[in-house]
């Protein structure tokens, strides 16, 4: 019998689940996938929005606003950069700006600070390879850029320092009353009795929400598309969006955190919610619309493509509620934009949820707070190198030569707590193979780590998860011995 | 039974397309050649095609060698001396050149090492 | 900072062919830093013949191309620092490596040579579509776990690309019990050697398919198929012609790109097209004292030509750490010692024009009224002068015989109160 089972490890569980690790409380999160943030959360803008796009009094613009006011603090514990670097959207056409007045009063309307409209000098200022056609933006200095992975990944590891189990290939499949009043949630593996369930399925929360016999409701998956440069060829320093529409905030050209730029994301809905192949008509749309905010884009010097879906709620607005039918089950969902920007509101608000449905909230004596990021050898100064390599020799060895990642990180990243079992897991922790040369020097390496430090034959390494196992056999095991081969 | 066989000299970059007319085992006529060199290949291509061959093979300490055939041999023969080679285990320490394996598919060529390996 | 005299970045046949010449035109201090545990670079995984036709009038395979040279490297007594990593480097020459038994290491080279060679164009650099599954590599990784490793990467292939390493790949593959569908080729015709195509595809019944590329990837864990179709004479493919073939691992050799972050961190000038740097006949970059050959200046295919480029390199940082020793050994410094505020000129290029004899400039550090003013050199002192009424205000100046100088070495010129010599 636990306390707590929250479905989804994505950011918005992970958030919700290092919440509740504040107090003593039994906490189960259950994942399907092999990791954290395997959904959306990997596969967003990363953008923290200021809050002027959200209607007035939708959920989104309240936990939005909140949310972005709760950042500083929470990456100051978590140890995860975060910089507030601004953002802009552009008019281009005679009618954009009597949009851009509009966001300007929605923003208000929503408290957010500062916010104001600026003209083609000052924008030319913050974007000198902007649009001749661009002649006016709405700036809002205080817009931020995350790694909404390392987010995830930093709350999992706080939440599971603080006591929470993480469950990885764990899909719910069902989900009905037990006696006492409990909740009883059975997984391929398990069976768990809780008081209360969180669902922050993400795309599947409708599922899980109709499974349990609470609410109905649909959510629709959306597709984005993105490219990602080559860092070497990016030095936009704030986030430029376009002037919206009526389904999308549109196609961006946006610095990420680690210094890459992107573009993207096109808005599709799509049928199938495991769907996040990239398209080639969606490639030429967000080039498309990206030349017409900054026309000279280094397209030769792409380094990756990939999609994320946005959970569509069939209110447009995220759902945030305790089941009136199914006592104990709190639902999460259609967390789409401004989604991450309000995930330490949604955790704080669920929360207080659960505290009203009877939840007991005991503080913890013994609450950790503060988590350490894994040092990141390109970021040390030479003093820092030397000393940590002197503590640990294997962050003298380089594994990953094009972001500079060393063995040490790569070990750490395994070691920690939701620690990386597969060659994307450490990517996404490390960034060992994020870089131009996609894994192409250091994945053999990783994998002989990977299968040294989980006691794992090369073989069984996978990419992200079983059935995803990168190599399929050792030499000479497929030559039969009276085979049919023959040379012609 | 006259066959006419065409047949790309690999020799050089220039790569000619040699037409060869021959009759079981016999070469009648040569076409299409720059030089004697491309006439051997084309004449060997024909009647008794050779090839180096180039693998690996498992070491006692769990890793592989790369090895060749001393000499071309039958390229006929080939996978049936990939087949012979699957389960040699090499002893170490080897040196480069030394014979790990020989009279590969009774050819009498031997297989050699193409790198040294201490342990 | 430890000064070495010639650093070479990359151990592969660019860095000991270059290592190895250096070697035995007479420079003595010669390091080849490479990151990899053995050196080789991408030899190692070449067990394929067609190599030292031309270097060694033999036709070798890669590994033993490899092996001839490292072992002529360390008879030549070369250097060879392995598992480190270099990841700065300057304009003026300054190296910080790391590896993890010496951990940071700093070194002022009197020379460079540039050897990192290139790494492959991977599935961003074309934008396919589909899905990102495992079982998509980079042809050059693919052959670096089958042949250094000891695993196969996949049982049913096809190779997007008709470069030599595809190809290559395509005639390792099948003889280890695999299955190559295909080799898909964009242009109308192979890129690779003719001998490739007859001896890796042919020989082995593997349809090459030309005005080809490969438009989806199919398969969300593991590749499953690729959708290939035909392209038009502006490379777009045809959908018309799209057809799916069944695959679990899909091996791209689509090009290679000079692997020049270094070398750009060093503001060493690049070349647009070739994407490496801008050299002269010496293989000098435009950065004095840095040089550059193989793969990183310019992609190869044939090693006997890295290894002839990598020589012409090695004869140029010769060449230009001799001219440095004889400029350094030509020049004369001149320092300013006690009761002297400074010398000027500060030093004296005995390889310039020269007088017969030398005027020196230089301002008393207190006023005095009678002075003894004495020029050492490294022998003792060489010249002395008796001065009255010196003011820090008057510009003080003597006359040095151009004999004096032309000793080398090192001058210094002090002031000293009273008639006495010294202090």
């Amino acid at each position: 019998m636990v306390d707590v089972v929250v479905i989804g490890a994505g950011v918005v569980g992970c958030m919700i689940a290092r919440d509740l690790s504040r107090f003593d409380l039994d906490v189960v999160v259950l994942e399907k996938e092999d990791d954290v943030g395997c959904g959306t959360s990997k596969a967003n803008s990363a953008v923290i929005h200021a809050g002027y796009d959200a209607p007035p009094g939708t959920l989104k613009a309240e936990f939005n606003v909140r949310g972005d006011a709760m950042f500083d603090e929470l990456c100051e514990e978590l140890d995860i950069p975060f910089r507030r670097i601004g953002s802009l959207v552009v008019a281009v056409r005679e009618d954009d700006m009597k949009e851009l007045k509009k966001l300007l009063e929605r923003g208000r309307d929503n408290g957010v600070s500062p916010l104001r409209i600026i003209g083609r000098s000052e924008l030319l200022e913050l974007v000198p390879n902007i649009t001749s056609k661009a002649y006016a933006a709405l700036y809002a200095p205080k817009a931020g850029i995350i790694n909404p992975f390392e987010l995830t990944i930093a709350l999992a590891e706080n939440a599971a320092e603080n006591g929470v189990s993480f469950r990885f290939n764990s899909p719910v499949v069902d989900i009905g009353a037990g006696e006492d009043g409990a909740l009883v949630v059975r997984t391929p593996h398990e069976t768990y009795r809780s008081r209360f369930v969180v669902n922050a399925a993400g795309l599947f929360a409708d599922e899980i929400s109709r499974r349990a016999g609470a609410e109905p409701y649909t959510i629709t998956p959306r597709k984005g598309e993105y490219l990602l440069f080559d860092k070497a060829y990016s030095d936009l320093n704030v986030v430029v969006f376009p002037t919206p529409t009526k389904i999308s905030k549109g196609i961006l050209v946006c610095p990420t955190i680690d210094g890459n730029l992107f573009i993207g994301p096109n808005s599709q809905d799509v049928e199938d919610k495991d769907d996040t192949s990239v398209t080639s008509e969606g490639i030429d749309e967000i080039i498309r619309g990206a030349k017409e905010l900054i026309p000279d884009l280094p397209l030769g010097k792409v380094i990756t493509s990939f999609a994320g879906l946005r959970a569509v709620s069939d209110n447009n607005d995220f759902i945030i509620e305790a089941s009136r039918k199914v006592k104990g089950f709190v639902n999460v969902g259609g967390i789409q934009s401004p989604g991450l920007s309000s995930v330490p509101a949604i955790g704080e608000r669920v929360v207080e949820i659960l505290r009203e449905e009877g939840l007991e909230l005991k503080e913890k004596g013994d609450f950790r707070a503060r988590r350490k990021r894994i040092p990141a050898f390109r970021e040390l100064t030479n003093e820092e190198r030397e000393r940590l390599i002197q503590r640990d020799p294997a962050y003298g060895y380089v594994i990953c030569r094009c972001e500079t990642v060393t063995e040490g990180e790569i070990v750490e990243a395994i070691r920690r707590p939701v620690g990386a079992r597969s060659l994307d897991a450490v990517k996404r922790r490390t960034r060992a193979g994020l870089g131009r040369c996609q894994g192409g020097f250091c994945s053999p390496r990783v994998i002989r780590i990977l299968s040294r430090e989980l006691d794992i034959s090369p073989l069984q390494v996978t990419k992200g998860g079983k059935g995803s196992e990168i190599l399929m056999g050792r030499t000479k095991e497929f030559i039969e011995p009276d085979g049919d081969h023959h040379a012609s | 039974m006259l066959e006419e066989r065409k047949v790309t000299c690999v020799v050089c970059p220039i790569g000619c397309e040699i037409t060869v007319k021959v009759k079981g085992k016999e070469i009648l006529e040569l076409s299409g050649y720059q030089c004697k060199r491309g006439t051997d290949y084309a004449r060997a291509e024909v009647i008794e095609p050779k090839r180096v061959l180039t693998t690996t093979v498992r070491l006692e300490n769990g890793h592989f060698l790369p090895v060749k055939t001393a000499e071309p041999i039958p390229k006929e023969r080939i996978f049936d001396a990939i087949r012979e080679l699957k389960d040699v285990e090499v002893k170490l320490p080897v040196k480069m050149g030394q014979v790990v394996h020989k009279n590969i598919v009774g050819s009498n060529v031997d297989v050699v090492a193409t790198r040294s390996w201490v342990h | 900072m430890p000064a070495r005299e010639l650093v070479v970045i990359g151990g592969g046949p660019a860095g000991l062919s270059a290592a190895i010449e250096a070697k035995k035109l007479g420079v003595e201090d010669v390091l080849v830093i490479d990151r990899e545990s053995e050196p080789g670079g991408i030899l190692k995984q070449c067990i394929h013949p067609g190599f030292g036709l031309h270097v060694f009038k033999e036709e070798l395979t890669g590994t033993e191309y490899a092996e001839r040279q490292i072992t002529e490297a360390r008879d030549l007594g070369v250097e060879i620092m392995l598992d480190t990593m270099v990841i700065e480097l300057t304009a003026d020459r300054r190296i910080l490596a790391v590896n993890s038994s010496d951990g940071l290491l700093e070194l002022k080279a009197g020379a460079v040579i540039l050897a990192m060679g290139c790494r492959e164009r991977t599935r961003g650099a074309i934008n396919i579509p589909g899905y990102r599954p495992a079982g998509i590599f980079t042809a050059g990784v693919a052959q670096y776990f089958m042949n250094v490793e000891g695993y196969i990467p996949g049982r049913e292939v096809v190779i997007l690309g008709s470069g030599d390493v595809g190809l290559i790949m395509a005639r390792h593959l099948a003889l280890e019990g695999a299955r190559v569908k295909s080799v898909v080729e964009i242009m109308p015709y192979p890129s690779g050697l003719i001998r490739n195509v007859v001896q890796c595809l042919q020989d082995f019944d593997i349809p090459l398919l030309l005005n080809h590329t490969v438009v989806d990837i199919h398969g969300r864990d593991r590749v499953e198929g690729v959708t290939i179709a035909e392209v038009d004479q502006q490379k777009k493919p045809k959908l018309d012609t799209a057809r799916h073939i069944a695959c679990d691992t899909l091996l791209l050799s689509i090009g290679l790109i000079p692997e020049n972050e270094l070398s750009r961190m060093a503001r060493v000038e690049i070349d647009g097209i070739t994407g490496g740097p801008v050299v002269d006949q010496n293989m000098q970059t435009s950065v004095e004292g840095i040089f550059a050959c193989g793969n990183v200046l310019h992609v190869h295919d044939v090693v006997d030509w890295v290894t002839i480029e990598a020589r012409v390199a090695a004869r140029g940082a010769a060449g230009f750490l001799r001219r440095e020793k004889a400029r350094r050994a030509s020049t004369v410094q001149v320092t300013a010692g006690e009761g002297l505020r400074y010398v000027l000129p500060q030093k004296i290029d005995l390889g310039g024009e020269l007088e017969e004899t030398q005027k020196f400039f230089m301002r008393s550090l207190r006023p005095m009224d009678r002075a003894r003013l004495l020029v050492r050199s490294d022998k003792g002192v060489v010249m002395s002068r008796t001065l009255r009424s010196v003011r820090p205000s008057e510009m003080i100046s003597i006359k040095v015989k151009r004999e004096i100088l032309e000793q080398k070495g090192h001058l210094e010129i002090s002031l000293h109160e009273g008639s006495e010599r010294g202090a």
